[in-house]
């Protein structure tokens, strides 16, 4: 095969494809119209991963603005107007703009090679969903420099909040919505088309990778509720430019309609974002346990009883709004019945890993301490879901505690486990392992810091979204934001590993992790541009 | 060997599953916009959100039930630039379910030039909202007033006697909002007359 040795392994038109039938391929123009113009998988996948790590640190920013004004009581750095655009920006940011882009861009780079499809279906509309990205997301930071600031209503952007008393530039950030939700969609379509109709022959749905699975049932979810969400961003356009009032109580509207039509559309959000993260850590937890995954079929099965409950538990994040009883009560036990899929999939990881001969390395560190941080905001998710309880806990720093640690030891956890897993795929070269082991302790130790103490400080009565707080609270905070800049500065040390990957390191056969099975490990390392011309033959591995 | 393009051959397939999604995009896009009009129908037949009926409706004579009293406390909310102040000769009665009972609220322009006015009601708790009669309320129509004006307008309402045993309070919440003039004549020609059934 033929290694290149040159600066950007990942990107050479490598003339040893899988097939060998380089010559069918045009070569690529040149220069940057190479990127705006590519129709490849693999060079979209990395423009999304790159786009998704550079709105990580934009977002990162802002939460740092965030933690920096918390690090004590009392107004010391931001005004009260610019600390709310920060909150609304991160989250923003953050959801729309860094998580959902980064798996997006792994179901790009990765699901063709695991079905040994040679493209997405779709390889045109691919390059279209990428670049309205960065337009979508220039348009929402752009808002901060508006006249009157950007979003400033939470990233929840409950109406009348966000239109009768929101700022001018609402109208951008709806439009910039809009885009982003287009492309979403747009990408979701590609990979259900993928999948359904372009496996290797022989490979049945039930031989599927997990990380395959999960991302068609994401997509499902995308399809089903991203139209929801722009329905109610059109609503909130309406309402705010042409004098609707599907949101204004004093035109008989009801502004209690807009958190039912949201939470539609957010709560199922919440599982696109972390569908994905399930099936990276069950392809990881496997191969460095060397046994196989316990429970495929199971897996299967739970990741498709979480989507579909999804859909019936939105109001549990509207328990006092003044629900009757029965609602309440529905809501409740539903959401309480997730657990029981989650738990499936949590013990069948534990099973895994029973008796395995585990090692550690940099991916399935973080694989790790995904299914126990995860775990952790599980629970906290159990507690919020007990309405009675939840009259305590809503919109304090115990949701913040909450959210965060199913987002970021969940989410991003999984996210740079599965980075750390294919980057000898990508790049030809083994991730730097002591700077990784840096990384991995470091973001462990940060995210705890940062988000353990907002249990407490939430369990005792602090308000999320307020930029002052009472003095009970000073200690909390304090280390809370001691966590997050030692979180924030570590994650400089990923985008070291990264490079430095990308620029050399150790090699990396086509199999880079020994007990790693998926067809993606059957193509030389770093994967040639063009990889499955000819279809592989798929062999069912014997039980 | 495969043709070239091995996806070529399911091309066929790639089509149908992006109509179908296409297709389920565009029912889920309309479905966010039938929720609209589904959560008022649902909303007014069960009552939820303490969303009442917007007509009149006739006063029932079934006796009053005078072994029980419950607690009627009423609260008025201006603002929303309208500089109308909206009182209540009353903040807190006792009735007996089936009494049918009047309330005189009083309307005070404060502001310089004539206006448009519309009181929304909300009732809580919630299952209260269908067990609250309304025979006449100023909430059913807007309101004009003469800039300076003060006027009185009495709410008649009866608490059914169905009304849940454990509901011992029951909240009325009316809140000003202003009326652009030139939709008010339009709104106001679909009040009801008093007393009359809907």
């Amino acid at each position: 095969m033929a290694m290149n040795p040159g600066s950007k392994p990942v990107l050479q038109h490598s003339t040893a494809t899988a097939g060998g039938m380089a010559e069918a391929h045009p070569a690529p123009p040149s220069g940057l119209l190479r990127w705006l113009l590519t129709t490849n998988h693999k060079e979209i996948g990395s423009l999304y991963l790159i786009f998704s790590l550079v709105m990580f640190f934009i977002g990162g920013i802002f939460a740092m603005v965030v933690r920096a004004e918390l690090f004590q009581p009392g107004l010391q750095l931001v005004q009260p107007e610019f600390f709310n655009q920060m909150t609304t920006m991160h989250g923003l940011i953050m959801v729309f703009a860094a998580v959902m882009p980064a798996f997006t861009g792994l179901a790009n780079w990765m699901i063709p090679l695991q079905i040994g499809a040679p493209d997405m279906a779709l390889p045109r509309l691919n390059n279209f969903s990428f670049w309205l990205l960065p337009v979508a997301f220039t348009l929402l930071l752009s808002t901060l420099f508006m006249p009157g600031g950007g979003p400033n209503f939470g990233w929840t952007f409950y109406a009348p909040l966000s239109t009768t008393y929101g700022p001018p530039s609402t109208t951008f950030f709806i439009l910039s919505l809009h885009i982003a939700g287009i492309s979403s969609i747009l990408g979701a379509i590609n990979i259900i088309a993928t999948i359904l109709n372009m496996r290797a022959p022989g490979m049945r749905m039930m031989d599927m990778p997990l990380f395959v699975w999960t991302w068609l049932i994401t997509s499902f979810l995308l399809i089903a509720v991203m139209p929801v969400l722009a329905g109610v961003i059109t609503m909130m356009l309406m309402d705010i430019n042409f004098g609707t009032s599907f949101f204004d109580a004093a035109g008989g509207g009801d502004p209690v309609l807009f958190q039912h039509l949201f939470w539609f559309f957010g709560h199922p959000e919440v599982y696109i974002m972390i569908l994905p993260a399930f099936g990276i850590v069950s392809a990881i937890i496997p191969t460095f346990a060397r046994k196989r995954l316990f429970g495929y079929a199971s897996m299967v099965y739970a990741t498709a009883a979480i989507a579909i409950l999804s859909f019936l538990v939105w109001a549990h994040h509207m328990f006092v709004v003044g629900l009757p009883l029965v609602a309440e009560l529905f809501f409740m036990y539903c959401t309480m019945l997730i657990a029981v899929p989650t738990g499936v999939k949590v013990f069948n990881w534990i099973t895994t890993l029973f008796r395995g001969s585990i090692s550690f390395e940099p991916p399935m560190l973080f694989a790790l301490a995904f299914v126990v941080l995860f775990t952790i905001g599980g629970f906290s998710g159990l507690m919020l879901a007990i309405a009675p309880a939840d009259f305590q806990y809503h919109d304090t720093y115990f949701v913040v505690a909450h959210f965060h640690y199913v987002l970021v030891p969940g989410a991003v956890f999984a996210i740079m486990a599965g980075v750390y897993y294919w980057l000898p795929k990508w790049t030809g070269h083994y991730p730097n392992e002591r700077l990784a082991q840096w990384h991995f302790w470091l973001s462990v130790v940060g995210v705890n810091l940062t988000f353990f103490p907002m249990h407490f400080a939430g369990l005792a009565g602090m308000p999320r979204r307020i930029p002052d707080y009472a003095l009970q609270f000073a200690d909390f905070n304090l280390v809370s934001s001691l966590g997050a800049f030692l979180f924030g500065a570590s994650q400089l040390l990923f985008v070291a590993v990264v490079v430095l990957c990308v620029r050399g390191g150790r090699r990396a056969p086509a199999q880079a992790w020994d007990y790693a099975e998926d067809l993606e490990w059957s193509v030389p390392s770093p994967a040639p541009l063009h990889t499955f011309d000819t279809p592989p033959t798929f062999e069912r591995p014997a039980h | 060997m495969t043709s070239s393009d091995p996806h070529r051959d399911n091309r066929a397939g790639v089509r149908r599953t992006v109509w179908r999604s296409v297709a389920a995009l565009a029912g889920m896009f309309a479905f966010a916009f039938a929720l609209v009009p589904l959560y008022d129908v649902f909303c007014q037949v069960t009552g939820l959100n303490g969303k009442v009926n917007n007509s009149a409706q006739a006063v029932m004579h079934d006796g009053v039930d005078e072994s029980r009293l419950v607690t009627v406390q009423f609260i008025t909310r201006s603002g929303s630039g309208l500089p109308w102040q909206l009182e209540v000769e009353t903040r807190q009665m006792r009735v007996h379910p089936g009494q049918p009972t009047e309330v005189s609220f009083t309307f005070d322009n404060q502001g310089d030039e004539e206006s448009w006015g519309r009181a929304v009601p909300s009732v809580s708790p919630s299952q209260a909202s269908q067990h609250l009669r309304k025979i006449s309320c100023f909430c059913f129509d807007e309101q004009r007033l003469e800039a300076g004006e003060r006027r009185d307008i009495p709410l008649v309402f009866q608490l059914s006697r169905d009304l849940p045993p454990d509901v011992k309070t029951v909240t009325l919440v009316y809140t000003l909002y202003p009326v652009e003039a030139r939709n008010a004549p339009q709104q106001a020609s679909a009040v009801t007359l008093e007393g009359e059934q809907s």
